[in-house]
């Protein structure tokens, strides 16, 4: 018999869980045949969480001086807070308070009203037997280190660094590529009031560059993450430049001076050329060059230097014996805007992109259209000269589609009107767009459109089955031919055009996984980052500290990026302000006494929570650096490391409660042997 | 009528981070998966203790599912790895108990995963049916003893 | 017989290694003659059954009871001399939690009952004739004790006050808990409460005197493969040891000559399974496959091949503590255990 007197409160969550599970003789028989586990309340409503249902639990806390509660209702990843702080406002340590997700683990996946309401009073015996186990805990405080390191140095990267700044606290933006800007500095005009890029991100790049508490580690990766929010320890690869960041001015002679010609396939998506010395465009930040030793020639075969012989500066800022540097930084938050990389159409062969010269990716028109483009803002077939007379737009390149990715880009309908827009205004040719749905949600989006529509552009609702330049009809010799199902009017169309745009999707980095490995947050099957929740809380990840912003967490237009560059901003910049935060008190501990020094928990912890001390032959956890996950204390032969909230007591118990009768709800208890 | 089914009793062991998470999305979705199985929350594959697994075999469970985040993805890096290991030993060691290897699963669930575990546990359900019960206690009050036993000692007190 | 307290030892399934061991405390069992009156000790001195039915209830002060309960024999004078005595003790690790006999768990009577009776080399039993509890004669009828299905513990049958746990306990230690018996019979003190005395609380590694690393095993040797390395940690050496799962006070004597812990003194105190512990630690120190280096398949494919190297895992890590375990015993009629 229980010493403690514990509460039952099972929420009929509307119909969500009471249509399956009968929610009141659950109530009644978790009153009658749990009071030997210590059961005085057990009661039912139809919103736990609402704040009726939070007064019950506390009015019944006081009135029946209840010392333990069990909430039988969703998820405890939705509401376990909302219940916990519920107990605390009654006086009662919030963990002594116990979830039972009926909703998610029974009346949602549950058919069987009569099995699933078994399941249920199991589930709840198992809560109540537990939570008589659960210990009054108190949250850990840690102190907040003010420093912020940013990943990646795109729009979300960019305006996340430059709000934790302006308000007065240092950041550090990590970059991999030699200048900030990321995607957004290659593109020409942004959807749906056409500004220009550039016009509109060079400003906030010089901005983050220039300003007091913005350390730039650009041509940098970072290496490790030690650790633990407020206390991350992040060492950065500051790559080899070979040109001296102390002294070069950023004149560009070298550039100039340079003889090797190389096919820019990043920043010009291969469309333009560059030197072996450069920056990846004139408004770069920093304005330092890197070299580039796979294309150099004094790297490649020992001679040239005419960077370093015409280097203006003193001393000389061509430096070819520079190495790699380990930056070590102390940051308290963290946030990752590492951006997305476009997908390849090339695994799509039928639509012939990398065989047929006039199919062109998204990415390659923005530069093609962009005044500081290779054909500076001329849109001109690969020849580089003719301009097109016809021009067809296929949406959903790699989006929606089985194949490759299930997901919709978000951003390929409005990009692929901006591109249709810009054709018809810079050469007049006919366009066409082939969708499969027209999605132009947010503001201003539909009205963009509307504007297209009015333009002439001609829209085909069908996806297209190929891209050929084998013509079949007059009219089609020399074209690419464009063979797609009308589905309005239900026909099959050959469309003759100059040129293809293929709008290709956003997918996760290449190196997503590993990313996500590094800073020890979750990532998709797929490679987003997964925030901690997908509506309330959309910017932060299930690992304290780590904030993810922009394309790394899913596709997602400028505006949506940039605002959650601020949104993760605001986030760490609340936490910077609290200077100290207090952690869940889910830890491992040693006791001591029972610790034999058998060393065997010692390499458990990849957190390197677990010191041994030499001396007196025992083992010790760091609490700060403990994240709680007990494969410490499932290892120990001796059961010497308990842990909190999740005790061999609390689980043998729960396991106990779990099993008190079977499927059909014959109680089985009984039968087992002491 | 035809014989009710035989309808297994089963423990799962989830970590809060992927297969729990599985499990709110297969509820989220509506994933349906039949209602013998029970879940307990762990923060991590990496606290299960095989002395969990049996005490509920002992208990009356029919089967055991341990489930976690897939190797590579743990939430606390690697932890699943010394689940995985220790999960393939108390598999040898339950073999030696009579105690069939379907019986004791280990299943990993990413947090996007929720209609695949509901799968997973729905195929586990059935194949654990398959097997029967388990019944431990019979297997620990080891039927037929008992009755020449008593009738022993019996004659042996009058 | 004198008014001193009455002592008992009496053996069940057991080997009669506690009885030597009693009779190791050397001279001091001259002080055990001095305190106490033998009520009951079939292995020194020449008692029946028919004397301890005869005794009132009660009236043995003291009981050592060693062996495990394997016959209905066994049972039966657990019950009787539970009815006689004041306390009882589980007297080393057969009555404590089965020990050898209790290994027999892991397989069937009839296959134990056919390895001792038909299959073995040096048996001719042409006719396969096994002992039958009962046997009609035309004398009358003949009993035999039966024999169990499921070797069980003391405590699994009657109540027991105290344990010693060991196989053998250590003479320092039964003779510890005498003095301790002495000292409260003679001089008035209290008992100390009951559970498990004449040990440590803490694993055996506390009293091993090898030096112990950060634990990465790569494979398990035998002990006939490796000559170990004097003064490191014999589990880091790939030799099975139990320290770390078995509780301490013995001196941690089998290691310090080189031979891995078996595990006789049981759990520590506080772990239900020893052999669930083992299963645990030792795989947890398996040194085998970071993130990213192995594909799933290949892994287990590894981590198979390391188990590979631990012959009979149930049998290594329940040696001592089968009957006391959380599963007791193996399933029959269930799964072929090839």
């Amino acid at each position: 018999m229980s010493e403690e007197r514990v509460g039952v409160y099972v929420c009929h969550c509307g119909s969500n869980i009471a249509s399956v599970v009968n929610v009141e003789d659950v109530a009644v028989w978790a009153k009658e045949e749990l009071a030997d586990q210590g059961v005085v309340v057990a009661r039912d409503y139809k919103f736990m969480c609402s704040s009726l249902g939070q007064e019950l639990i506390q009015d019944d806390i006081k009135e029946h001086g209840l010392t333990r509660v069990v909430v039988a209702a969703c998820s405890p990843h939705l509401h376990e807070k909302t219940f916990r702080t519920a107990c605390n406002r009654a006086g009662l340590n919030p963990f002594l308070c116990e979830m039972v997700s009926v909703r998610e683990q029974v009346s949602w996946v549950h058919t069987d009203k009569e099995l699933a309401t078994n399941k249920a009073k199991a589930m709840i015996a198992g809560g109540v037997e537990r939570v008589v186990h659960h210990q009054p805990l108190e949250p850990l405080h840690v102190p907040i280190n003010p420093a912020t390191l940013v990943v990646g140095g795109g729009i979300a990267g960019i305006q996340a660094a430059l709000e934790i700044a302006d308000s007065g606290f240092p950041v550090y933006l990590v970059e991999r590529e030699p200048t900030i800007g990321g995607h957004m500095a290659q593109f020409d005009k942004t959807f749906p009031t056409l500004d220009c890029a550039a016009c509109i991100l060079t400003p906030k790049m010089v901005d983050a560059g220039a300003h007091p508490n913005i350390t730039l580690l650009t041509w940098s990766e970072v290496e490790r993450v030690d650790g633990f929010v407020g206390n991350f320890t992040v060492t950065v690869r500051k790559k080899a430049r070979y040109v001296r960041e102390d002294v070069c001015t950023g004149c560009g002679i070298c550039i100039e001076k340079c003889p090797v010609k190389v096919l820019d396939q990043n920043f010009e998506a291969g469309l333009g050329y560059r030197k072996a010395v450069y920056r990846p465009f004139p408004q770069a930040v920093p304005k330092y060059p890197v070299i580039d030793t796979e294309n150099c020639t004094y790297f490649k075969r020992g001679k040239c230097k005419a960077c370093q012989i015409f280097c203006p500066t003193q001393p000389n800022s061509i430096d070819f014996e520079q190495k790699d540097q380990f930056i070590q930084i102390q940051v308290g938050n963290i946030i990752l805007a590492t951006g997305y990389d476009l997908f390849d159409p090339r695994r799509i062969p039928q639509y012939g992109y990398g065989r047929l010269a006039n199919v062109f990716t998204s990415l390659e028109f923005e530069r093609l259209c962009n005044a500081a483009g290779p054909t500076n803002g001329d849109i001109v077939l690969r020849d580089g000269v003719t301009k097109p007379k016809s021009v067809g737009i296929i949406h959903c390149v790699g989006s929606r589609d089985r194949r490759y990715n299930n997901y919709c880009s978000g951003i390929c309908c409005m990009q692929s009107l901006k591109f249709a827009h810009l054709v018809k205004e810079r050469t007049g040719a006919d366009v066409y767009n082939f969708y499969i749905d027209m999605r132009t949600a947010y503001k201003d989006y539909d009205e963009f459109y509307q504007k297209v529509l009015e333009e002439g552009v001609h829209f085909v609702r069908g996806r297209v089955a190929e891209v050929t330049d084998a013509a079949r009809k007059p009219g089609e010799e020399g074209k690419l031919i464009i063979q797609v199902e009308d589905t309005f009017i239900g026909k099959q169309r050959r469309i003759p055009v100059d040129m293809v745009i293929l709008s290709a999707a956003l997918q996760p980095r290449a190196d997503a996984n590993e990313v996500a490995q590094k800073f020890g947050i979750a990532c998709s099957t797929k490679g987003w980052f997964i925030e901690k929740h997908p509506k309330l809380d959309p910017v932060a990840t299930m690992t304290e500290g780590i904030y993810v912003a922009g394309c790394a967490q899913g596709p997602k237009d400028i505006p949506s990026t940039v605002a959650q560059g601020a949104a993760a901003a605001a986030r760490v910049l609340g936490r910077i302000q609290m200077q100290e935060l207090a952690l869940e008190p889910i830890r491992a501990s040693v006791i001591e006494e029972k610790c034999s020094g058998c060393r065997i928990c010692n390499d458990m912890c990849p957190f390197n929570a677990i010191i041994f001390h030499e001396d007196r032959m025992v083992t010790e956890i760091n609490p700060a650096l403990c994240q709680g996950c007990g494969t410490c204390v499932a290892a120990c032969p001796s059961n010497a490391i308990t842990g909190t909230q999740f005790s061999t007591e609390q689980i043998m118990a729960q396991i106990e409660g779990l099993l008190m009768f079977n499927v059909e709800g014959e109680l089985i208890r009984e039968m087992a042997y002491a | 009528m035809a014989e009710k089914q035989f309808e297994p009793l089963i423990i799962g062991f989830t970590c809060n981070w992927c297969s729990y998470r599985a499990a709110d999305l297969a509820g989220m979705s509506r994933a349906k998966y039949p209602p013998n199985i029970r879940l307990i929350r762990l923060m991590c594959s990496g606290r299960m203790d095989p002395e969990f697994a049996l005490k509920a075999l002992r208990s009356g469970a029919d089967g055991v599912i341990i489930t976690g985040c897939h190797p590579g993805e743990c939430h606390y890096l690697e932890q699943n790895y010394k689940a995985l290991r220790r999960y393939l030993l108390l598999r040898r060691t339950l073999k030696q108990f009579g105690i069939e290897p379907e019986r004791v699963r280990l299943i990993w669930a990413s947090a996007a995963e929720g209609a695949r575990l509901a799968q997973e546990l729905t195929k586990a359900v059935e194949e654990i049916r398959a097997l029967g019960p388990l019944s431990w206690h019979n297997v620990v009050a080891a039927d037929g003893d008992r009755p020449l036993e008593l009738q022993h000692l019996e004659e042996v007190a009058a | 017989m004198s008014d001193k307290p009455k002592l008992a030892m009496y053996w069940a399934s057991s080997c009669g290694g506690c009885e030597i061991a009693t009779l190791n405390i050397h001279e001091h069992i001259l002080d055990v003659d001095a305190v106490f009156d033998i009520a009951f000790f079939p292995c020194i001195a020449d008692f029946k059954i028919k004397d301890v039915q005869g005794y009132p209830d009660g009236y043995i002060d003291v009981c050592l009871f060693n062996g495990a309960i394997r016959t209905s024999e066994n049972e039966e004078m657990a019950h009787l001399l539970r009815q006689k005595s004041k306390v009882l003790v589980a007297f080393g690790s057969c009555a404590y939690e089965g020990c050898i006999p209790a290994l027999s768990n892991l397989t069937t009577r009839e296959a134990t009952l056919n390895t001792v009776y038909l299959d073995n080399p040096t048996i001719d039993n042409p006719n396969r004739i096994f002992p039958q509890p009962v046997t009609e004669v035309p004398e009358g009828t003949l009993f035999l004790p039966v024999f169990y299905h499921t070797v069980k513990s003391l405590d699994q049958v009657v109540k027991v006050d105290y344990t010693i746990p060991g196989c053998p306990p250590e003479p320092h230690q039964i003779w510890a808990v005498l003095q301790a018996v002495v000292t409260a019979l003679t001089q008035g003190v209290p008992l100390p409460p009951s559970g498990v005395v004449g040990a440590s609380n803490v694993a055996v590694c506390e009293e091993c005197p090898r030096q112990r690393n950060v634990k990465k095993i790569k494979r398990f040797y035998r002990p006939y493969e490796v000559v170990p390395d004097p003064d490191i940690c014999l589990l880091e050496q790939g030799l099975m040891c139990l320290g770390i799962a078995t509780r301490g006070g013995c001196g941690a004597l089998c290691p310090q000559v080189g031979m891995g812990c078996r595990g006789c003194y049981g759990a520590v105190p506080g772990v239900e399974d020893q052999g669930a512990k083992m299963v645990t630690a030792i795989a947890s120190v398996m040194d085998v496959g970071k993130p990213g280096e192995l594909d799933e398949v290949k892994l287990e494919q590894e981590i198979e091949a390391i188990f590979d190297t631990i012959p009979d895992p149930a049998g290594t890590f329940y040696r001592f503590s089968m009957a006391h375990s959380i599963l007791r015993r193996t399933r029959v009629n269930g799964y072929d255990r090839g």
